[in-house]
């Protein structure tokens, strides 16, 4: 069990690097708290793996530091640091049974034997796997193999942290909701410091407390799943969360109102006279398709219908956009209009968030 | 179904044709030569089984000599599959895994593999030689009396360091491949769990390597079990009948005393005894693939 | 120049892969194979490629009868879901090379090449090395070079599984449009429902080397022939709860009753299994006419922008799917909402016995 703190962490695979550019990770600096689950959300590239090897013990930072509690853990290797791994392949050890798969951190320990076998029969039955504790793991699906390297990381009443590299890549879906629900229920039990690496956004906020969004080396923005929602500090941050993600379109901005292809927006906060590239982020979840006349004029190009809900994908003036339609709303032909919720809308110069300032209640001029 | 086009078979049939001149014409004549007896020019009579029981019965002149020298055959076979077995693994354990020293260790490794057979007994003759060879000089400066014309026992080493430097790196190169397939994952997981290098060796490496192994034992099994050219080169045989293998039996019995009878049905015998080592192995290895499928949920 | 299986089965080693397999596949259409991992996807793609033979049944190409006829005669194109690409080919000769195997003119060649990569938007890196893109890059540059061939038949089998999330969705967003263009007859495997939905065409929905049914994709999704067909059609999984029609009357293992009207009047009396998707679960309850069921929280999942709510009603586990921030401790008791028309009923065999919801 720790605290971990990563302190003024950076790396780069080039033996003398220059700039910015050079380092596959620049610099973090972070502390994560004991039984905390954190996910690290990013696409390929973005430094995630690394900063995880360098947790893991696989990378010595080129700088910085990494603390368990108040230990300097940067230059000791993996076997030291009481950390649990689960990797986006299942690692088993295929000629064992499931049973000796569990023991076996235990008994690379030297633990007493019947002390093993009381906590395989506990981490067996908090992972459901006790009905399988005498088959020979290479016969089990990848869901029960990763649910034994899961396993294997539990047993140990020493462990630190446990650390989840794209844990379900190889899972069926209707499975993966099983294993997910498990590792949140596991997580409350056990008070664990998880940390869980993954490009994929419904894992990663389902699962975390806090996520931590990376790209191109770099944390963009650290918060709740709600708030990167909410409130997104970065334009990529309002892509990459959500489904689809955040309509992010060229603006002007003057004072509390917008200038998107030519039409004006209401906003819900006052601006500055700001330079730069401007732009404007609304989700899709908070814009509305009206009939024509009602709002900013576009054109619907498509409509998906994606199960639960569907996504009208329509043109405002040359610039994509994706809004959410109810079940039973219809249009005729492919004009309408949008309706965007000022509370809803962020303003981005050179894609970091700008904060207006507020309005007084019920001032929209 | 639709029957498969017919016409397939014509594109088989100029390797019928070759393999019938080259396997099925010679293996129909020693069959027939197991038969009978000849007394020179030409003359042949029916002796049915007689070469056969003759042969495998250990009382007679001929059985005596045969089962000699598949004890002899065995016993070489078993030697140097106990040698070159842990040690290729041993080397594959310790060859590098990245960098520009792979393929140097891979060249030099796989260079012992191209020298012809007949070569190797030359370079082997001449460097165990008491008088002029550096290997048998040596040993003969540190005290030892060397001598593998005269003494079984040095003849006997002396092939077979001939062989496990001839074929360790054969079997090497084999685990090495097993061993490369391996993800790094596992290893990492390993260290995790706090295992120690022979744990990671039993419960990692040696389970993934099993496969390679298998072949690599059911090849050198077969070829130490068939081996002719080399010790017929260093030692042709002897000293006395120290060394003669099987192969070397046959090749005496049918040039040397053109007992073609003799020679017939001893190397029918023979050939069974390899096919149904094959046999017993190819039952393994499909078992083993069967099981590895049934676990990996394909089937 | 149409696809079809009459009643294709395959066997290995004593054990059905698939079996009973009959489908027509139209000529430019787009068919989604939606099924698990080992459903029979993969083996069912080799027997349309031709690279295997059915053990039993037909395969006719425009009418033809194929079947045993090798993938070398077939015209069809196939993308995997490795990124297979010649890695000493710079990006335009990969998508050139199945042309140059044909022995086209170079300009037809360079016609055909610039066309599709100005669909597959890859115009800026035709110069370079596949090793040197992106996973999503890469993966376009295969699907290039099997539009390119023009073959009648182009299969897909899990072709974005390997790539990042949004790089998934900037792709299932395209490839309708893609396919659209080409005209060939597309056969995408999935195993995920989501997946099959963006793309719509057609879904044949395998469990277990079965087809448990073929039809346009909603409505396989909205009107499933079967509770196997709804459980792979569904994520979150389909909920489930048993019940007893009797009379004018549902009632649910629960303890709440449903007014047998409508569709659910006409069936007969007997134990049926109740099956509904995770987003007509509600916490509030809704206008329309529901019914309640009284429930405790397990977990609660928040996305952000939605909550995953898995509930305990009884021996059932139950996901809601609602929309808005969620925190429900464990263990805290809530009220679910459900409307009716909502509701599939299967009977004992698993058939779809009735549903009030339209087919599409």
């Amino acid at each position: 069990m720790a605290r971990i703190t990563l302190d003024k962490l950076a790396h780069s695979y080039k033996p003398d690097p220059q700039g910015p550019q050079d380092y596959a990770l620049r610099e973090v600096d972070h502390v994560w708290r004991q039984g905390g689950a954190y996910a690290l959300l990013g696409p390929s590239g973005c430094g995630k793996t690394t900063l995880l090897n360098i947790i893991s013990g696989l990378v010595v930072p080129t700088r910085g530091r990494i603390l368990f509690d108040d230990v300097d853990v940067s230059r000791q290797p993996t076997e030291a640091r009481n950390i649990a791994q689960v990797f986006q392949f299942p690692v088993v050890y295929d000629t064992m049974t499931v049973r000796e798969n569990l023991a076996f951190p235990l008994v690379n320990r030297g633990v007493e034997r019947k002390l093993i076998e009381a906590r395989v029969a506990e981490i067996a039955g908090l992972l459901d796997l006790t009905s399988a504790l005498d088959r020979k793991a290479s016969r089990l699906g990848a869901d029960a193999k990763q649910k034994i390297s899961l396993g294997r990381g539990l047993v140990r009443p020493d462990v630190a942290a446990i650390l989840f590299d794209e844990p379900l890549t190889v899972i069926d879906p209707h499975l993966k909701w099983q294993l997910r629900s498990m590792l949140k229920e596991l997580h409350r039990k056990l008070d664990l410091t998880m940390i869980y690496v993954t490009h994929d956004q419904t894992e990663a906020l389902t699962f975390a407390d806090t996520v931590v969004v990376m790209h191109e080396g770099g944390v963009v923005q650290t918060g709740t799943p709600e708030e990167l929602f909410q409130h997104p500090a970065h334009t990529f941050v309002g892509h990459f969360i959500g489904s689809p993600g955040m309509n992010i379109l060229p603006c002007a901005v003057e004072g509390t109102q917008a200038l998107v292809a030519g039409q004006p927006v209401a906003l819900a906060r006052r601006y500055p006279a700001l330079s730069g590239q401007i732009e404007l982020g609304i989700r899709p979840e908070y814009a509305a398709l009206r009939q024509r006349g009602e709002g900013l004029p576009a054109r619907i190009s498509r409509i998906d219908d994606i199960g639960r809900a569907r996504i009208a994908r329509v043109e405002l003036g040359g610039l994509k956009f994706s809004v959410m339609v109810p079940d039973e709303a219809e249009f005729d032909g492919d004009e309408a209009s949008l309706q965007l919720d000022p509370a809803q809308i962020h303003i981005y110069r050179d894609g970091h968030l700008v904060q207006g300032e507020a309005l007084a209640a019920g001032g929209q001029p | 179904m639709k029957p498969v086009n017919q016409k397939a078979w014509l594109l088989v049939l100029p390797v019928l044709l070759i393999v019938a001149f080259s396997a099925v014409i010679p293996l129909m004549t020693v069959v027939n030569y197991s038969v009978q007896d000849s007394f020179g020019n030409n003359q042949f009579f029916w002796n049915g089984l007689g070469w056969f029981s003759e042969l495998l019965d250990p009382k007679s002149d001929l059985g005596s000599r045969f089962y000699d020298s598949l004890w002899r055959n065995l016993a070489f076979s078993g030697i140097i599959l106990a040698i070159e077995i842990p040690l290729g693994i041993v080397v594959a354990l310790s060859m590098p895994r990245q960098g520009w020293t792979v393929s140097a260790t891979l060249v030099l490794m796989a260079l012992p593999l191209l020298i012809p057979w007949n070569v190797v007994g030359t370079i082997w003759q001449i460097f165990a030689r008491g008088d002029i060879g550096l290997f048998g000089a040596a040993v003969n400066a540190l005290g030892i009396d060397f001598n593998y014309v005269a003494n079984p026992l040095a003849a006997w080493f002396t092939i077979i360091v001939m062989d496990v430097w001839h074929w360790t790196s054969l079997v090497a190169l084999l685990c090495y491949a097993g061993l490369k397939s391996i993800p790094d994952a596992y290893y990492q997981a390993a260290r995790i769990d706090g295992a120690s290098r022979w744990a990671v060796f039993r419960t990692i490496q040696l389970p993934k390597m099993s496969r390679v192994l298998l072949i690599a034992v059911l090849l050198r099994f077969m070829d130490s079990f068939m081996i002719y050219t080399e010790p017929f080169v260093v030692t042709g045989g002897g000293p006395g009948n120290s060394t003669t293998f099987l192969s070397i039996e046959l090749v005496k019995l049918a040039l040397g005393q053109f007992d073609l009878g003799k020679a017939a049905a001893l190397s029918i015998v023979y050939n069974l005894i390899i096919l149904s080592v094959c046999w017993v192995f190819y039952t393994v290895m499909t078992a083993a693939d069967a099981r590895a499928d049934a676990d990996a949920g394909r089937v | 120049m149409s696809l079809v299986l009459d009643n294709v089965g395959l066997a290995r080693g004593g054990q059905d892969l698939l079996s009973g397999i009959s489908l027509t596949l139209p000529k430019g259409s787009l068919n989604v194979l939606l099924g698990a991992t080992l459903a029979g996807k993969t083996s069912l793609m080799r027997l349309m490629a031709g690279l295997d033979a059915p053990s039993t049944g037909r395969i006719l190409v425009g009418g033809t009868d194929v079947t045993g006829q090798p993938v070398q005669k077939r015209n069809v194109a196939m993308v995997y879901q490795q990124f297979i690409n010649y890695p000493a080919m710079s990006v335009y000769e990969n998508i050139a090379s199945p042309l140059r195997v044909a022995r086209l003119p170079a300009s037809e060649i360079d016609a055909r090449v610039k066309n599709a990569a100005a669909l597959l938007r890859l115009e800026p890196y035709l110069a370079r090395k596949p090793l040197e893109l992106s996973g999503g890059q890469q993966q376009r540059t295969a699907i290039a070079r099997a539009l390119v061939k023009r073959a009648e038949l182009v299969l897909l089998d899990e072709p974005l599984a390997n790539l990042d999330y949004k790089l998934r969705e900037e792709l299932r967003e395209e490839l309708p449009r893609i396919f659209a263009e080409s005209g060939a007859i597309f056969v995408y495997a999935t195993t995920e429902p989501s997946e099959a939905l963006l793309l719509g065409g057609n879904t044949a929905a395998l469990f277990q080397g079965r087809l448990t049914q073929f039809g346009p994709t909603a409505e396989v999704f909205r009107r499933p022939r079967d509770l196997t067909t709804a459980q792979v059609f569904s994520d979150p999984p389909l909920n489930t709860l048993s019940g007893v029609k009797q009379g004018d009357q549902v009632a649910l293992s629960t303890g709440a009753t449903v007014a047998a009207e409508g569709a659910f009047a006409g069936v007969p009396d007997g134990p049926y299994t109740i099956g509904f998707r995770a987003h007509h679960l509600a916490l509030d309850r809704p206008p329309a006419a529901a019914f309640a069921l009284p429930a405790t929280v397990s977990v609660s999942e928040i996305t952000g922008s939605e909550s995953y709510v898995h509930l305990d009603l009884g021996a059932h586990r139950l996901i809601a799917l609602v929309p808005g921030v969620r925190r429900l401790e464990p263990g805290q008791a809530v009220t679910a909402w459900l409307d009716p028309r909502r509701l599939f009923l299967f009977d004992d065999s698993g058939g779809l016995a009735a549903a009030l919801a339209k087919a599409a």
